[in-house]
């Protein structure tokens, strides 16, 4: 019986591991090789010939950069509220301990948890009983109500992890609450902000699942991706257009990761 | 003689610090401040929604005006369980979700246990972003990819024909039930969607999980004669089982509810998220769709409740 | 002149828990006090209800004469050095060190010239512009003390500063914060668990037990006059013999204390002297100190006396483990204890 070191994976388990990462990310590297195909009617694989002309039909296309519009607006609005509101609640729960806190955890992750087609539908049915018509307000505030949470996650573990005693010193030096949050603790969050700023945005450009419930007539950029995807003639653009989220969602996502990095990836 | 107030220079933001103090000595006050706003927003925009939605089940729609009248009734809920293709989506969004959380317990395990209990610093990192990447990549893209992939000339099918597996594809395509005239709208398409999709789900808790189970115990059953596969039926899997209980509840309620794969990749049976969407679409019927979506929220409560009992809060 | 400090029946409790137990005291200006006592007497709970962390749930706080009650700490005229120092990692040490004098609104230029003096004052001139992480535990230390002189406040409170340093660390720094408070003829108050620290650097010891003082008083009272059982043996480590042995020994009910030191060895053949007491035992443990050895005799009763003698080359006399020994000492060295 061959001896083995049972620190470490036998070739199959690593063969297995590894396939499974690339299955998670094959999809992706497909979608961008189809964007730059000469074909125009049908998936052929694999494609015929490679070029650019898709992209520059793209961005002559007025409707797509409305959406676009539409959609880094929304985002950014989303952003900064629920960069306030995740921030206030973070400090609000960091260190209290009062009845029912438990239960309010449970609420801020709520939006996140439950499936978006209920908060979709949750969403619209309010919208209907106050009689008001969906548009580019009640897209942000759906956006702005799960990305709190997001936001709210990342600046309580910094908090968590900043030394109570930096606040003592700080006062005993003289600064008082206003001044300690400006000098001690802001710049020990700022990483957490950004980064929790940063993943909010991303998931708000992204969403389509509770914004086709709450859009209206509003277009963002997965709607009309969504609106494309039943129309077999735009085929290549809408290529294009999905390699376009791809980069664009990428930067944030890393950008955020490096930032948050945790640090536990040392030696085992 | 120093005095008992330290000195401060004159005209220093003397009202910001006032403020402070006042705050400083009213520590409820102060929590209430911070703690109102994301408090009132949430209240009223979300638990208030989520009423709206219960509300909603109990009105009806009156067939003849097409308008939601607004009186608490029953026969919403009457409809719902009484026709029979209700029942069938139901149970049909049931199965998939059960069969879905199997599929990607079994694929994520592999990537999970490699990536907790064997890989190097530098690998982990590697990996754990490796699965965070597709988790946060735009879910349309994804679903539009592999609308591409499946296709009749898509990927897929050319890959298969050039390994001269096309007979093997075509006989899955011609299962009852689970096959369809192309993989893009058939189950077993639409189910390989559902698996891509939710595998990160599924790896990075049980990841955690497998990465507590302490080596000395592995080590231990190894010292007692154990086999390795009779060290993970035994030792490992079990103390996994809160990972895999976690991961499972994030497939089970993401399958539930989705509406958009199953209209983008699919057979034509119904779904419950397709019933919600199209009925507070082109039906106008508000109270059918929130009735709908409540199916999806006991359903929810009672796996949460199963998989608390399995630890998976523990390993969230 | 009022006193510097003063407790006025000062309570802290914390849910059920009575930190700080009916304290009173009073700290005079440029006095050097220490408060001793285990984990969880109290003593770092009175420190931070100096320094306005924590406020007192019955009593009052005095500092210069003046109440304190819900006086924020940065509208107190005390600094406080801490135990791991909370310097601020995201500052430079000479902005650490200038910290206090940036959000009381002092300019820049002043800003540099007091830190770079307080620097020099703790001997760290040329480390300005070095990070907190780049500086060892001892370095460290110096930054903070330099932070919290840097106000120029009335009152220092140091919380074990000196835990985390070793042993010839430790005495070197004890001299030196000893000479600094002296050449700033700041009031000093210093917690530590370790009663040779306090008794070596303070002028008037607070020794706490549970929440309350046991004993206040100077280094030599406490140890040559201790009140109760719990000083004798905490700070002097001396012996204590209550009870039966007691009654048994002296005559008297009333427990006493006994310094190991103080103890010698009689043989068995030997006359008693007038005015000894001794006690027959047998010698369970010897611990070799260098300069002292210690002897653990256990009596009839079962209880454990210490002896200490110290070594002063060979001595043939000397008893082994498991010997029968004879032990005495002068009834006059002998300190009656109150009941605890």
């Amino acid at each position: 019986m061959r001896y083995r070191d049972w620190n470490s994976a036998s070739t199959g388990q690593k063969l297995a591991a590894f396939a499974g990462l690339a299955f998670m990310h094959f999809p992706v590297f497909i979608i961008i090789l189809y964007a730059f195909t000469t074909e125009d009617r049908t998936y052929e694989f694999p494609p015929p010939g490679l070029t650019l002309h898709w992209f520059k039909v793209a961005f002559a296309r007025d409707d797509i950069w409305a959406a676009l519009k539409v959609s880094l607006t929304v985002a950014s609005a989303a952003t900064l509220l629920a960069l306030l509101l995740g921030t206030l609640a973070a400090f609000a729960l960091v260190r209290s301990r009062f009845f029912g806190k438990d239960a309010l955890t449970l609420l801020f992750i709520l939006p996140i948890a439950l499936p978006g087609i209920i908060t979709g539908i949750a969403l619209l049915s309010a919208i209907k009983l106050a009689n008001l018509t969906p548009g580019y307000w009640t897209i942000v505030a759906g956006h702005a109500t799960f990305c709190i949470v997001i936001v709210y996650n990342n600046v309580i573990a910094r908090l968590r992890r900043l030394p109570k005693n930096w606040v003592e010193a700080s006062m005993d030096l003289g600064a008082d609450g206003l001044q300690t949050f400006r000098h001690v603790v802001l710049p020990q969050i700022a990483t957490a902000l950004l980064a929790g700023g940063m993943l909010a945005f991303a998931l708000s450009f992204d969403e389509i699942i509770v914004t086709l419930f709450t859009a209206g007539h509003e277009r963002t950029l997965p709607i009309w991706f969504f609106n494309e995807l039943f129309r077999p003639r735009e085929r290549p653009i809408t290529n294009v257009v999905a390699v376009v989220v791809i980069a664009v969602t990428l930067v944030p996502i890393l950008l955020a990761y490096y930032l948050t990095r945790p640090k536990e990836f040392g030696a085992k | 003689m120093s005095a008992v107030v330290a000195t401060v220079e004159p005209g220093i933001h003397s009202l910001s610090r006032g403020f402070s103090t006042f705050l400083y000595r009213r520590s409820t006050f102060y929590l209430l401040l911070l703690l109102l706003p994301p408090l009132l927003w949430l209240g009223t925009v979300y638990l208030g929604s989520l009423f709206a939605l219960l509300l909603q089940s109990f009105y009806a729609i009156d067939e003849f005006t097409a308008t939601v009248v607004p009186q608490l009734t029953l026969e919403t809920y009457r409809q719902l369980i009484s026709h029979p293709a209700n029942v069938d989506i139901i149970l049909r969004t049931l199965a998939m979700a059960v069969a879905v959380t199997l599929a990607c317990a079994v694929i994520a395990f592999p990537v999970a246990n490699y990536m907790a209990r064997y890989a190097g610093p530098r690998m982990k990192a590697f990996f754990y972003v490796g699965v965070m990447l597709p988790m946060w990549t735009s879910y349309l893209v994804k679903v539009y990819a592999w609308r591409l992939i499946l296709a009749k000339q898509g990927i897929l099918n050319w890959g298969l024909s050039a390994v001269g597996l096309d007979g093997l594809l075509e006989a899955a395509l011609a299962t009852p039930v689970v096959g369809g005239p192309s993989l893009a709208s058939s189950y077993l398409g639409m189910f390989i969607v559902f698996v891509y999709m939710w595998l990160p789900f599924m790896i990075l808790p049980l990841a955690a999980a497998l990465e507590r189970v302490p080596q000395s115990l592995i080590q231990a059953s190894a010292d007692l004669g154990a086999r390795p596969r009779q060290t993970f039926w035994g030792v490992v899997l079990p103390l996994a089982l809160p990972g895999l209980a976690a991961g499972s509840v994030f497939t089970f309620s993401l399958t539930l509810g989705d509406y958009i794969i199953p209209s983008v990749v699919g057979a034509p049976g119904y779904f419950i998220g397709m019933m919600v969407y199209q009925q507070q679409g082109t039906a106008g019927n508000i109270p059918l769709a929130a009735a709908f979506s409540v199916v999806p929220i006991v359903l929810i409560a009672i796996y949460l409740m199963l998989a608390k009992r399995m630890g998976a809060f523990d390993a969230l | 002149m009022p006193a510097a400090i003063e407790f006025q029946h000062v309570a802290r409790q914390f849910g059920t828990l009575r930190a700080v137990d009916d304290v009173n005291l009073t700290i005079g200006s440029g006095e050097f006090f220490a408060l001793l006592g285990p984990s969880g007497s109290g003593k770092t709970t009175c420190l931070r209800l100096i320094a306005g962390f924590e406020q007192p749930s019955a009593g009052k706080i005095l500092l210069n004469g003046g109440d304190v009650t819900g006086v924020p700490p940065y509208d107190r005229n005390v600094n406080t050095v801490f135990q791991d120092y909370a310097l601020f990692p995201h500052m430079s040490v000479a902005e650490n060190v200038a910290y206090g004098l940036r959000v009381r609104g002092a300019p820049a230029a002043a800003r540099r010239t007091r830190a770079a003096e307080m620097l020099a004052l703790v001997q760290l001139e040329n480390f300005g512009d070095r990070s907190p992480a780049q500086l060892s535990g001892g370095q460290k230390q110096r930054v903070a003390l330099a932070r919290a002189l840097i106000n120029r406040p009335a009152v220092l409170l140091l919380d074990e500063p000196l835990g985390a340093l070793d042993l010839k660390l430790r005495e070197a720094m004890q001299i030196e914060l000893k000479n600094l408070q002296r050449q700033l003829k700041i009031t000093f108050v210093y917690v530590t668990h370790d009663q040779g620290e306090a008794l070596s650097m303070a002028d008037r010891v607070a020794v706490f037990d549970r929440g309350h003082i046991e004993q206040l008083d100077t280094p030599r009272g406490l140890y040559m006059r201790p009140h109760t059982a719990f000083v004798a043996r905490f700070v002097g480590g001396a012996n204590v013999i209550e009870g039966e042995l007691a009654r048994r020994l002296t005559g008297d009910t009333r427990s006493f204390a006994i310094r190991p030191e103080l103890m010698s060895f009689l043989s068995a053949t030997s006359a008693l002297a007038d005015g000894m007491i001794s006690c027959e035992g047998t010698v369970i443990d010897v611990l070799y100190h260098g300069a002292t050895s210690r002897w653990q005799v256990r009596t009839e009763d079962g209880s454990v006396l210490a002896l200490a003698r110290p070594e002063l080359g060979a001595q043939s006399d000397s008893p082994v483990v498991g010997g029968k020994v004879r032990i005495v000492w002068p009834r006059e060295q002998m300190v009656m204890l109150a009941g605890s």
